[in-house]
């Protein structure tokens, strides 16, 4: 009898729970807060601070939907998540959106069921060697020591390449990146490879960053963005478009200073106009309020202002704009228009 | 006799031992030196520790305690002349973030309440960690702290954990008036299932009944503010308190002579000790979340909590199993030829004996179960290895490695000697053959 009443229990709890999941946007706002997936920590990614305040380029993008969708960038929950519990964090409706510099890949989009609503960085995979190596290319690696993340695609990456080039390779499996830093100052391995981004930061955090060089080859792809699951096209389009909004919002030379001046009154630009909300609907559309955008920008700034507080040249992590610049600098960055 | 020249008449004074003999120089002759090889080893040995503390010192002595970053720190080191990888621990990072190792991100102005847990933990404890020292009354105190606890550090409403206490109550009053009525299983049965009944469906509008109408409590604190030391004491304490009574009935019930009680108790603990604990932890928070419907709250920090408890309990279960074999066969006859029933024997004969034989392997339970903790790192909760990696994921801290994990160390040092001690205490004081 017992075993009837729990399973009874169940299907009424599921039924309740499918109501319940109807739809994403209305379940954050009735709930007040956005529970956000980010990394348990990136250097200039996502990291708490000393009181416990999530900051980081990726964390940026959570507090911007969370300040589009409810008025405050502070109404942010963060869930840490590791490369192993992520996507089923995100499946379970644990977290509403995922932003932990996770690479946009075919079978992710396609098998995982997921939905990546843009890219915030786009990064790749780049080989870091002791300067007294001598080494200038990574084709003249051949039978180095190469230390390696297991279960991550670099592992992957790193066979095609050295497949390709027909040179062989001894890889020294690690963990964690913080093994990787000692093991490779150790002299454990010859050569350190990871996402460009990582490489940087970690040579940054070396006593001598000045012996280490990043050798030119990037051999990878990884075009890292925001994720929210397949079937909520609503909530999928608020997370693409207050990421657009921030890219769009550099692009139109809106900054987190001149905003408060342009949504104060409609001015000479139209798109600039309608995406403040000062003319159109979009806001509506979207199911929020017309300054959502407004909202989303002045939360930590635009695209670009994010970029060089987190990641950009004067932080320690130091990196250049690159392809992460807009189209109109020869970046990659092209949002869609706020029409 | 006559040519006797000299005989003594008084004692001689007791002399002092030459000083070769006592003292350092004697310990150090008789256990360090007392042969050539002997010598050899000791010296190398000294030579050694010698080695190690010459590298070790000047790290751990490095005065970069107001440092706020590592390039700060390297500056310092820098000036005093000292360079290189190795030249001199950064324990700045311990000053701005031993707060956050050990509170997480548990809100500041809360921080009172994990404290008080703390020091209460110690108040419950004592009726059975020193329990000839203390009024009796106290174990009152105990049986309500695990309630207490959870109640202050996750907040809510006071009506919570008195409405989960009240299941107890029902369940007593329940199996009383059932056993007198018909048979003691009956009881047994009708208890359980009135205190499922009552947790299940019944507790739930009636607490939430009571709040409407009187809403005491302390503010709700959510699960994910939980981390560093406070999230490992809280899962190894409450782990630790329900695999005992657990692991005991488990033991038992592997004893029973009723076959399907035996062999529910066989095939859990076989199971649970055929599986990893990092397997279970990950079927708490990835599968579990698959296989509940979605949208179900099914707090994180619990299913940890009830994994991590499942399987202590098994282990716990084989160590008081082994207790109850070491125990004579004329002790289980005694208690039978008193005219004490089941449970009576137990409580009075056979469970004080058998515990005490088990210290030693219970609290080796303990201690792993309690290192065990930092496991849920992996599954993305801030243990204080998680939180480690977080900190040095902020820009300042990025490239520390020993100064945390060696704070960290330090501490679960802390808490397992005590308990290893503890144990040691205990064995001597329960010590009854002479």
């Amino acid at each position: 009898m017992k075993k009837t009443v729990f399973f009874g229990a169940l299907t009424v709890a599921g039924l309740a729970a499918g109501v319940a999941a109807a739809g994403t946007l209305d379940d954050v706002k009735a709930r007040g807060k956005l529970n956000c997936g980010v990394t348990t920590g990136l250097v200039g990614f996502a990291a708490p601070d000393a009181n416990g305040e999530w900051d980081g380029f990726d964390a940026s993008v959570c507090r911007a939907v969370a300040a589009a969708v409810l008025g405050d960038p502070q109404a942010v929950e963060f869930v840490p998540t590791t490369g192993k519990t992520r996507f089923t964090a995100l499946a379970s409706g644990e977290i509403d959106m995922l932003a932990r510099n996770t690479t946009w890949t075919f079978s992710r989009d396609v098998d995982l069921k997921f939905e990546f609503v843009g890219v915030n960085y786009y990064d790749g995979q780049g080989f870091m060697v002791p300067k007294d190596l001598g080494v200038s290319s990574a084709k003249e690696l051949d039978g180095a020591t190469v230390c390696i993340q297991t279960g991550t695609t670099t592992e992957l990456n790193l066979a095609d390449f050295f497949r390709a080039n027909n040179i062989s390779y001894e890889p020294v499996p690690i963990e964690t990146n913080a093994e990787a830093q000692q093991q490779y100052l150790a002299g454990a391995c010859d050569v350190y490879t990871t996402d460009a981004s990582g490489l940087a930061a970690t040579r940054a955090s070396f006593e001598d960053p000045a012996g280490h060089v990043l050798l030119p080859e990037i051999i990878s792809k990884e075009p890292l963005g925001p994720l929210v699951r397949h079937g909520d096209n609503e909530w999928g389009d608020v997370v693409r478009w207050t990421l657009n909004a921030l890219i769009s919002a550099e692009e139109l030379g809106v900054t987190s200073a001149n905003i408060a001046d342009m949504a104060a009154a409609a001015g000479n630009n139209p798109e600039i106009n309608r995406m403040m909300g000062t003319e159109g609907n979009l806001g509506e559309m979207l199911g929020l309020d017309a300054d959502w955008a407004v909202k989303a920008v002045s939360a930590g700034g635009n695209y670009g202002e994010l970029f060089e507080k987190n990641i950009g040249e004067n932080t320690p992590v130091g990196l250049a704009r690159g392809l992460n610049g807009q189209w109109t600098d020869g970046g990659l960055l092209y949002s869609p228009p706020f029409r | 006799m006559a040519d006797l020249s000299y005989v003594r008449t008084e004692m001689l004074a007791e002399r002092a031992p030459p000083a070769t003999s006592v003292g350092f120089v004697g310990w150090a002759r008789a256990n360090l030196f007392s042969g050539p090889f002997n010598s050899i080893l000791t010296i190398i040995s000294l030579l050694f520790i010698f080695m190690v503390l010459k590298g070790l010192l000047p790290w751990v002595f490095s005065p970069t305690w107001s440092a706020t970053s590592l390039a700060e720190c390297r500056e310092i080191l820098h000036e005093m002349g000292r360079e290189g990888h190795f030249s001199g621990a950064c324990w700045g990072v311990i000053r701005e973030r031993w707060v956050q190792l050990f509170f997480g991100f548990y809100p500041t102005e809360h921080y009172w309440r994990p404290i008080v847990v703390f020091i209460l933990l110690f108040v419950a404890l004592a009726p059975v960690l020193f329990a000839e020292r203390v009024p009796k009354k106290l174990i009152w105190f105990s049986a309500v702290y695990p309630f207490l606890m959870i109640w202050m550090l996750w907040g809510g409403a006071i009506w919570s954990p008195l409405a989960a206490m009240a299941g107890f109550v029902i369940a007593y009053y329940v199996y009383k008036a059932v056993s007198v009525a018909a048979s003691e299983v009956l009881g047994l049965i009708a208890s359980v299932a009135a205190a499922i009944i009552w947790w299940l469906f019944l507790m739930g509008p009636v607490v939430s009944g009571l709040s409407s109408i009187l809403p005491i409590g302390l503010e709700a604190v959510n699960s994910r503010n939980f981390g560093g030391f406070l999230l490992s004491i809280t899962i190894g304490v409450i782990a630790i308190g329900f695999s005992l009574p657990i692991g005991i009935v488990l033991a038992l019930g592997r004893q029973s002579d009723l076959p399907l009680v035996k062999y529910i108790c066989v095939g859990f603990i076989e199971f649970i000790r055929g599986v990893p604990l990092i397997t279970l932890l990950f079927v708490a928070s990835t599968l579990l979340n698959i296989f509940l419907p979605p949208g179900t709250n099914f707090d994180i920090i619990l299913r940890v909590i009830i994994m991590a408890t499942l399987f202590s309990a098994a282990y716990m279960a084989e160590t008081i199993r082994g207790g109850l074999a070491a125990l004579p066969k004329g002790q289980y006859e005694g208690a039978d030829s008193l005219g004490l029933n089941y449970w009576q024997s137990q409580r009075l004969i056979i469970m004080p004996q058998a515990l005490k034989i088990s210290i030693p392997g219970i609290v080796g339970n303990f201690i792993g179960l309690f290192k065990d903790t930092v496991l849920v790192s992996i599954i993305g909760l801030l243990d204080p290895l998680g939180l480690s990696t977080a900190i040095r994921a902020d820009a300042a801290w990025n490239g520390i490695v020993w100064e945390l994990y060696g704070f960290i160390a330090l501490i679960f040092f802390i808490f397992c000697f005590g308990m290893s001690r503890y144990s040691m205490y205990l064995e001597r004081k329960l010590k009854t053959s002479h």
